[in-house]
């Protein structure tokens, strides 16, 4: 990780927010930053005292931000600004948000692009609502870098018991929250003391200053080191290159790396970058937006995940969330949201309010909805499986908006996924499977004469698909001879029923989830079209394993074409029976004349065509 | 080691531009970029090109004043071909005709006729939903409460006391009934990245910028009412150690916005960028 506190100058802006209980000294407390490290615009001091002069008021330093906000005459932050200032090591943006409660949106605006806290609480009030509500925030929206300011240390004669009380307090309060502060440094933010300047009256205080420890707050957001999570925003075909356009969120992403896009699991390798003006890097990191080709041409779209096939992100359609709410009407049960996670955007529904939590105290209470400015626990469902990982695991997955009528009205944390068979009656549907397998279910049907290559080409194909982790199983003619159809002979109406019995066995695994590869001679043209027509339900694949009856005979694998030819077997498919030719296969493969590797190519790209022109189909 | 967005400051703020350039152009249906000809805006279509690959899959609107300095219009065709861009110029003639010009009128009027009034006529007559604007946090108070993308009304007012919240790189999707969304990749910069990257990237841009006798344009608007500063930076490294050493605004120079006292919001809240 290359996060380490920085040594030499620092290129990277670091994104501070403050916060704190409203009259607790925010404002005076910047306005002091940028008059100490000297980061205002020229003449801007002399103008507030002029102003204040005019006014005949007392200068204060909270004037100088609020001059710099235009806000003087509401006396309040409207809404979240951000203010730039830089220490010798490094710039920072402040991001300054609201004290007021009914401006918890513009404070979660704020503080979710942050990297790092300052908290303000007043050494003569104490902990109050919204130093309790802001640090719940804080956590919820995934700041972790906090140091706490107990400011105004000046109206209590510099006490470091004061400061000790204060510090125990929150200390154990934060810890409610899996929060920690880096420190507690005690201020008097009027007087410039312990902000740059090293406080004379508070000898006592041996950690650092303000700017020493924002020096040493870390950028938090290089997640270069956990799994690969590229969410795809949108396909390119502005010429004849196809390009995969996506934010790497997570990890890192290479030519030659195998993809998995789920939901859906299709996979692919990424054959190059198409940067411009070139020339391509040869690696795209955590925030850097990447242009990718494929490989081999799958169908891919806007909100998919793509990831390294040994690391996935989970795929689901319900989890328990801790959500903030912010929106004039309740949110409520059962009415559909959109959930946008990523780039991904499918409806949803609060299956369930567990509880909902006090910011402050963090007592919990039940309730039919969630007011505005709640934060409350729930289960979400979604109508279309996502792509998701929890909270804990990686952030930037495990988060999401809530939106009704093109505006966000929430956020919140996945903190556990919930499995939709515990908690939902009635039948498991082929979505669910498919959600739990991350691919849909399918047909192959190999059809042709004995010895043209069926079980060779459908165990190449077996070892292919289950390598790359689908749910596969082979269907194989001569095992259901000595089994299921051990009762039947080779007359027309029993091959009938064989390709009957086989079709059924194939229809059972393919709504298991399963892609069933059946190899079955199935001379009749009519037997393998009643097999299709019983199968319409999943992705079809017809295989005419094509080779000239003198090659199956000369291979004659089994002996059974010699055996046929001395009579010792009756109504022999190409010698004493008919094989009719399927008209439009899916696949026609002509095993004299290319190897079982090509032979598995065309049936895997096949495969995969007839999956993709499903598309949303089979996750319905 | 090359260059990342988590190694390297202007590779993280460019990575981040071109992944708002993508979600407007796949959230919205029909994006537009106004082009002032100025160092954003040109930095603006060297990050749309990056992008979307070499090609900006959307049209560019120059709304001319007529007051433009003459350069400008030398380096618009230029930069025209260089970009192969397509553009769409308009005047708002029947201003013209009436008159409407910084001899007669306060700069505020004028501001208004010729580029607001023109500007919503353009909206109206190609009803583009998403609108991608060059504007910075550090420019200006009222405009470093600017969120990634900024919906307007169908009036084009902006309700800066009530904006959507936006986090975790969730933006506003939709744009309301007959209105649009501004989308302002530029948001994070200074104007010192803007010089840097210029520098680093190598992207076309008029020369007004660096001093002549004494004299360099920092902003550039309508010729009447943008005056030089005094600066003796005469290339973009010495543009670059001024700037790095300066504490005057950046549009101290532009008339406009120091009418009034809140004049820049009163401006902004009507329609202007």
């Amino acid at each position: 990780m290359s996060t380490a506190t920085p040594t030499a100058e620092d290129h990277r802006k670091m994104h501070v927010v403050v916060v704190g209980h409203v009259d607790h000294g925010k404002s005076t407390f910047v306005g002091r930053l940028l008059h100490d490290t000297d980061s205002l615009p020229n003449g801007k001091m002399e103008q507030v005292r002029k102003n204040c002069a005019i006014e005949g008021m007392e200068f204060e330093y909270a004037f100088l931000l609020d001059a710099l906000i235009e806000e003087q005459e509401q006396n309040i932050t409207i809404d979240t600004t951000r203010i730039f200032f830089r220490t010798k090591q490094r710039a920072y943006a402040i991001i300054d948000a609201p004290g007021h409660k009914e401006f918890l949106k513009n404070m979660v605006t704020g503080a979710a692009s942050a990297s790092a806290a300052l908290l303000l609480i007043d050494a003569k009030e104490g902990v109050m609502d919204q130093s309790r509500r802001h640090a719940f925030l804080l956590s919820l929206l995934g700041v972790k870098q906090l140091v706490v300011l107990v400011n105004k240390m000046d109206l209590v004669q510099h006490s470091q018991e004061t400061y000790e009380r204060i510090r125990r307090e929150y200390t154990a309060f934060l810890k409610t929250l899996g929060l920690e502060a880096v420190h507690f440094i005690p201020l008097a933010a009027k007087h410039g003391e312990n902000v740059v300047q090293r406080s004379e009256k508070m000898a006592w205080w041996k950690g650092p200053t303000v700017t020493e420890a924002l020096d040493a707050f870390r950028h938090e957001d290089d997640l270069t080191g956990l799994p690969l999570r590229l969410p795809v925003s949108d396909i390119y075909r502005f010429d004849h290159r196809r390009i995969v356009a996506g934010r790497v969120e997570a990890g890192a992403i290479r030519p030659g790396d195998e993809l998995i896009f789920q939901p859906g699991g299709r996979r692919s390798t990424v054959r190059t970058f198409e940067d411009w003006p070139g020339p391509s890097r040869e690696v795209a990191g955590t925030g850097d937006s990447a242009s990718v080709t494929l490989s081999e041409q799958i169908f891919v779209e806007r909100g998919q995940v793509a990831a390294h096939p040994s690391n996935q992100p989970r795929v689901g359609r319900e989890f328990r969330a801790r959500i903030f709410w912010l929106g004039k009407e309740p949110l409520v049960p059962n009415k559909t949201y959109r959930l946008r996670l990523l780039t991904q955007n499918v409806e949803a529904v609060i299956a369930k309010i567990e509880k909902i939590t006090d910011a402050s105290t963090l007592e919990s209470v039940q309730a039919d909805s969630v007011p505005r400015d709640s934060i409350c626990e729930v289960v979400v469902r979604t109508t279309r499986p996502v792509a998701f990982d929890l909270h804990h695991e990686c952030a930037i997955t495990g988060r999401f908006a809530l939106e009704e009528a093109g505006r966000i009205h929430g956020g919140g944390i996945i903190l556990e996924a919930r499995s939709e068979h515990a908690q939902r009656s009635g039948k498991v549907t082929s979505a669910e499977r498919t959600a739990r397998s991350g691919h849909a279910p399918a047909v192959v049907w190999f059809t042709g004469l004995s010895g043209s290559g069926k079980s060779t080409i459908a165990e190449a194909v077996e070892r292919r698909l289950f390598d790359a982790g689908r749910n596969v199983v082979r269907v194989d003619g001569d095992d259901l001879r000595v089994s299921l159809n051990r009762d039947l002979g080779f007359s027309q109406a029993d091959r009938a029923e064989s390709v009957r019995r086989a079709s059924g066995v194939a229809g059972l695994f393919a709504h298991t989830g399963h892609i069933a590869l059946v190899t079955l001679i199935a001379p009749l043209a009519a037997d393998r079209a009643k097999a299709r027509a019983n199968l319409a339900n999943h992705a079809f694949v017809e295989v005419f394993v094509d080779a000239p009856l003198d090659v199956c005979e000369q291979r004659d694998v089994k002996g059974l074409y010699a055996k046929a030819r001395r009579g010792e077997i009756a109504e022999f498919t190409g010698i004493s029976s008919p094989y009719e030719a399927p008209e439009s296969p899916e696949v026609h493969i002509r095993t004299d004349k290319v190897s079982t590797e090509q032979a598995v190519e065309l049936v895997l790209n096949a495969l995969d065509k007839i999956l993709a022109g499903k598309g949303e189909d089979w996750e319905v | 080691m090359s260059r990342n967005a988590q190694n390297d400051h202007l590779t993280r703020l460019e990575q981040t531009s071109i992944h708002v350039f993508r979600e407007a152009f796949s959230n919205f249906r029909s994006v537009c970029m106004p082009w002032s000809m100025g160092k954003d805006s040109n930095v603006l279509i060297w990050l749309a090109r990056k992008a979307f690959c070499g090609k900006i899959p959307f049209p560019l609107l120059h709304i001319d004043t007529t007051y433009e300095f003459p350069e400008m219009y030398e380096f618009r065709e230029k930069a025209k071909v260089i970009h192969g861009i397509d553009l769409i110029v308009r005047v708002n003639e029947d201003a013209i005709r009436r008159g409407i010009g910084y001899a007669t009128h306060d700069p505020v009027t004028v501001t208004h006729e010729l580029k607001t009034v023109p500007f919503k006529a353009a909206i109206d007559e190609f009803k583009w939903d998403a609108l991608v604007t060059g504007i910075r946090r550090d420019e200006d108070p009222t405009r470093a409460k600017e969120r990634w993308f900024s919906p307007r009304s169908a009036e084009g007012n902006w309700d800066y006391k009530d904006q959507p919240p936006e986090f975790w790189g969730q933006f506003a999707s939709v744009a309301p009934e007959g209105g649009h969304v501004r989308v302002q990749p530029l948001l994070e910069w200074t104007e010192l990245d803007i010089w840097e990257y210029i520098r680093r990237e190598n992207i076309p841009n008029p020369t007004l910028y660096f001093a002549r006798n004494g004299k360099r344009f920092r902003s550039l608007g309508c010729h009447p009412i943008t005056h030089p500063v005094d600066s003796p930076a005469s290339n973009i490294d010495e543009v670059i150690e001024e700037l790095k050493r300066t504490k005057t605004s950046e549009r101290a120079g532009r008339a406009q916005d120091h009418v009034g006292r809140n004049s820049m919001q009163e401006l902004r809240a009507k329609g202007f960028m």
